[in-house]
């Protein structure tokens, strides 16, 4: 009698494959993962979706997200996308990188992807570090952060600035929604899951580029604890790079 | 058959398109033809040339050092190329702006001053099809008609009175040759 | 059949459209553009996929992802911008999947300039990216052959899930030559087994060249090595003139050859046997059949627009008891026919008073 009344609150998601883990404790992927399977499931898109793994920690999302994969050279998952999409553009086509992949090596794919409106959708995960060779500087390393490649903190008179590339994309005339958000808390992660889910949609309704950037922690390489590094996303993070809607178009408005 | 012909003249005198239209004469009565321009930056606003090779054989180089035949169209070609005319060979020099001769005692040189029988024939950018109506009555590498058909075909559609032009720039460079002293 | 005349850049374009392809991805770049330009128009109007890229890099990485959904699918570039596209070229080469690419050799190294060149070959035959792996390099010399070789290459990538190289230079791309054109091809395919389609009622796939485990990175390796064995097995294509008499053998590859064969025609009026070798596949290069001709005509004369790559192949195939010249211009020279006879004529032997008297000629 006690098991008819039971009630599933929680479950895996179907196109998230039940694998052990290889990403760290505390890392922010597993969650990221989470929230793109579940997405995926809700709106039943499976059988017509493609990923685009990137070079870093996440080249082996695939190996966690059950659709069709192509694995591309370090920051060439947009130019990858782009091919894809525009053989098969009714599929759903998204791509998976980090901050190292995305905003340096791979700043100009990024860019003009976005220029063209190409449609599809970019899972930006940004932790602020290169986090599967060690913990280098990235392109978003936070000024003074120290990291593997900046042990005195990052200069910013030799070193340069961080990039914040969701408000530098959302310049363009090209994207259809850009947006900032973070997986430090189960409030920002419902957040996040909407946004993703947003960004898939405008994709669907065929509206133009679409990207989430997503503020992750890497306690490993921060050298923090799991819960440090959650309280550092608000404390550093956020503060630098503001959570906010960039760009939404009026045609992704209306899809709410 | 063999004739290798370079034209030469400034970027706009139509020289790649009087080369392309004697190939594809070549090529309509039945030989073996190329055409290569020389390409790139050079060619904006600087001087162009092309080489057009009409042969009964295959055509192997489709480049060549001193060619049969040399058509310039301006004064900086009429150095570089009428030195590298072959000998028994011919140069045709656009005299409404060549001035020069060539001095050259072993090879046929006709002055026919193309631009100005261009203008005359109602079209003065046409000097480069007058120097190939020129070309045809010196030599017979390709039919008078054939050319003729070719222009039609490029511009019956576009307009009447261009058509009618070029067909009397080809007429008269032709009538200025056959008129010639032989 | 209609002969039409057709600039060797857009000839190649119109031949790879007729040939099935389906996604073309550019980058201007001298001596090549024409070949963008015209798919510019083509594709867009039969419905197919264009990008012009951001660069390179962009481009070959586009025509990767096609290539992993199953497209026909086509890059072209000139020298320089075929050295960015060498990461893309291994990954593809590791992912084992199909495309074509187009190189319109120009003069280097660095910026060099846009003159007709052959200083790709090395880039081109032994990999030119990290890794061990080849792509099938054809090279044509005339138009015509650009046109069918292009035409046919998807069959051959698809067939051994590869890359396969049209190399040709500047002379190639931007002269005009008759051509007759191909019968266009109906495009789309049934599944291929690999292609990244939607996981739609089978199990997912994943494309990738990435290979941790050592043992496993080599089992890939041997696969491919496998397969590339099985392509110099099949593949190999060369052409031969007036082999059978010659006593002297010029053996160049491309526009170097057909400006080799006036020369030849030359030699011969002139008295001289000169026959000519001319590899079309460059990798697999035909290093049997030439070492079978140079038992017969010990004294070679490579000729190529670089400073002796090919040479080396030449070399492998005819090993030590052939004499072996080479004459080359770089950076964008081209050799000129009578230079290639006054090289003829200090290597040919003088056994008649006609080759004799040929010699003292030149």
């Amino acid at each position: 009698m006690l098991a008819e009344t039971m009630t599933v609150v929680y479950e895996r998601p179907e196109t998230l494959l039940p694998v052990v883990s290889h990403y760290c404790p505390g890392c922010s992927h597993g969650i990221i993962h989470r929230l793109v399977a579940e997405v995926i499931d809700e709106l039943g898109v499976r059988e017509q979706t493609i990923g685009v793994a990137s070079v870093g920690c996440s080249v082996f999302s695939y190996n966690y997200l059950d659709y069709d994969f192509a694995q591309a050279p370090h920051g060439r998952a947009p130019a990858m996308a782009t091919g894809i999409k525009r053989y098969r553009p009714n599929h759903v086509v998204f791509t998976y990188q980090g901050d190292g992949d995305l905003a340096s090596i791979g700043a100009a794919e990024i860019i003009h992807a976005a220029a063209r409106g190409e449609n599809i959708t970019v899972i930006f995960v940004n932790n602020a570090v290169f986090g599967m060779t060690g913990g280098q500087m990235a392109p978003t390393t936070l000024p003074h952060m120290k990291t593997t490649s900046s042990p005195q903190g990052r200069d910013v008179a030799t070193m340069g600035f961080p990039i914040r590339v969701s408000e530098m994309l959302a310049t363009l005339d090209g994207p259809a929604y850009i947006v900032r958000r973070a997986v430090s808390d189960p409030a920002t992660i419902n957040r996040t899951k909407k946004a993703i889910r947003t960004a898939f949609q405008a994709q669907l309704h065929g509206l133009g580029f679409s990207m989430v950037e997503i503020l992750a922690a890497c306690p490993i390489n921060w050298d923090m604890q799991p819960e440090d590094a959650l309280q550092h996303i608000k404390n550093a993070m956020i503060p630098y790079y503001p959570l906010g809607d960039y760009k939404v178009i009026d045609a992704v408005k209306a899809l709410a | 058959m063999h004739e290798e012909i370079i034209i030469a003249g400034f970027g706009g005198q139509g020289v790649l398109f009087a080369g392309q239209l004697l190939a594809y004469a070549g090529m309509n009565e039945g030989r073996h033809v190329t055409w290569i321009p020389s390409y790139g930056p050079e060619m904006r606003g600087g001087t162009a040339n092309c080489t057009t090779i009409i042969s009964d054989e295959e055509i192997g180089a489709p480049v060549v050092r001193r060619p049969s035949t040399a058509i310039v169209l301006n004064p900086p070609s009429m150095d570089k190329y009428a030195p590298l005319v072959k000998p028994h060979g011919l140069l045709i020099v656009d005299s409404s702006l060549i001035a020069q001769q060539s001095g050259r005692t072993d090879i046929r040189e006709i002055a026919i001053p193309a631009k100005d029988i261009a203008a005359e024939a109602g079209l003065a950018k046409a000097a480069n099809v007058v120097a190939i109506g020129a070309l045809i009555a010196a030599t017979g590498i390709v039919q008078f008609e054939t050319v003729v058909e070719l222009l039609t075909l490029k511009f019956g559609q576009r307009s009447q009175e261009i058509l009618a032009a070029n067909k009397r720039a080809l007429r008269l460079g032709a009538d200025y040759v056959l008129k010639l002293p032989a | 059949m209609n002969r039409e005349l057709w600039e060797g850049n857009q000839a190649i374009a119109e031949a790879a459209v007729r040939g099935g392809l389906e996604a073309y991805f550019g980058y201007p770049i001298t001596p090549q553009t024409e070949l963008l330009e015209y798919l510019s128009k083509r594709m867009p109007e039969l419905g197919r996929a264009f990008v012009q890229a951001e660069s390179e890099l962009a481009a070959i990485n586009m025509v990767y992802g096609a290539a992993t959904a199953g497209a026909r699918t086509m890059t072209s570039s000139s020298s320089p911008g075929v050295s960015l596209m060498q990461e893309g070229l291994s990954y593809i080469a590791g992912s084992e999947v199909p495309c074509v690419i187009v190189d319109m050799m120009r003069g280097g190294p660095g910026l060099g300039n846009i003159s007709p060149g052959q200083a790709d070959y090395n880039q081109l035959v032994r990999g030119g990216g990290h890794g061990d792996y080849h792509s099938l390099v054809l090279a044509p010399s005339t138009i015509q052959e650009a046109v069918t070789l292009t035409y046919n290459a998807f069959d051959l990538a698809e067939k051994y899930r590869g890359i396969v190289v049209i190399a040709a230079d500047g002379n190639i791309g931007q002269m005009m030559e008759p051509v007759v054109m191909p019968p266009m091809r109906q495009i789309g395919h049934a599944d291929r087994g690999w292609e990244l389609s939607g996981a739609a009622g089978r199990p997912r796939r994943i494309i990738s060249s990435i290979g941790l485990d050592p043992e496993v990175m080599e089992r890939i390796n041997a696969r491919l090595q496998a397969r590339y064995r099985e392509i110099e097995a099949n593949e190999v294509r060369f052409a031969e003139r007036q082999t059978e008499d010659a006593d002297l053998l010029v053996v160049a590859f491309g526009s170097a050859a057909r400006i080799a064969q006036t020369a030849i025609r030359e030699a011969r009026a002139r008295g001289i046997r000169v026959g000519l070798f001319r590899p079309i596949t460059l990798w697999p290069f035909p290093y049997q059949r030439l070492a079978e001709l140079a038992q017969r005509i010990p004294r070679l004369l490579v000729v190529e627009m670089n400073a002796g790559q090919m040479l080396n192949d030449v070399r492998l195939a005819v090993g030590p008891q052939a004499v072996v010249s080479f004459y080359g211009r770089t950076g964008g020279q081209v050799p000129m026919p009578e230079e290639i006879l006054a090289q003829i004529g200090g290597m040919a032997p003088t056994p008649s008073t006609n080759g004799a008297r040929a010699i003292a000629l030149l």
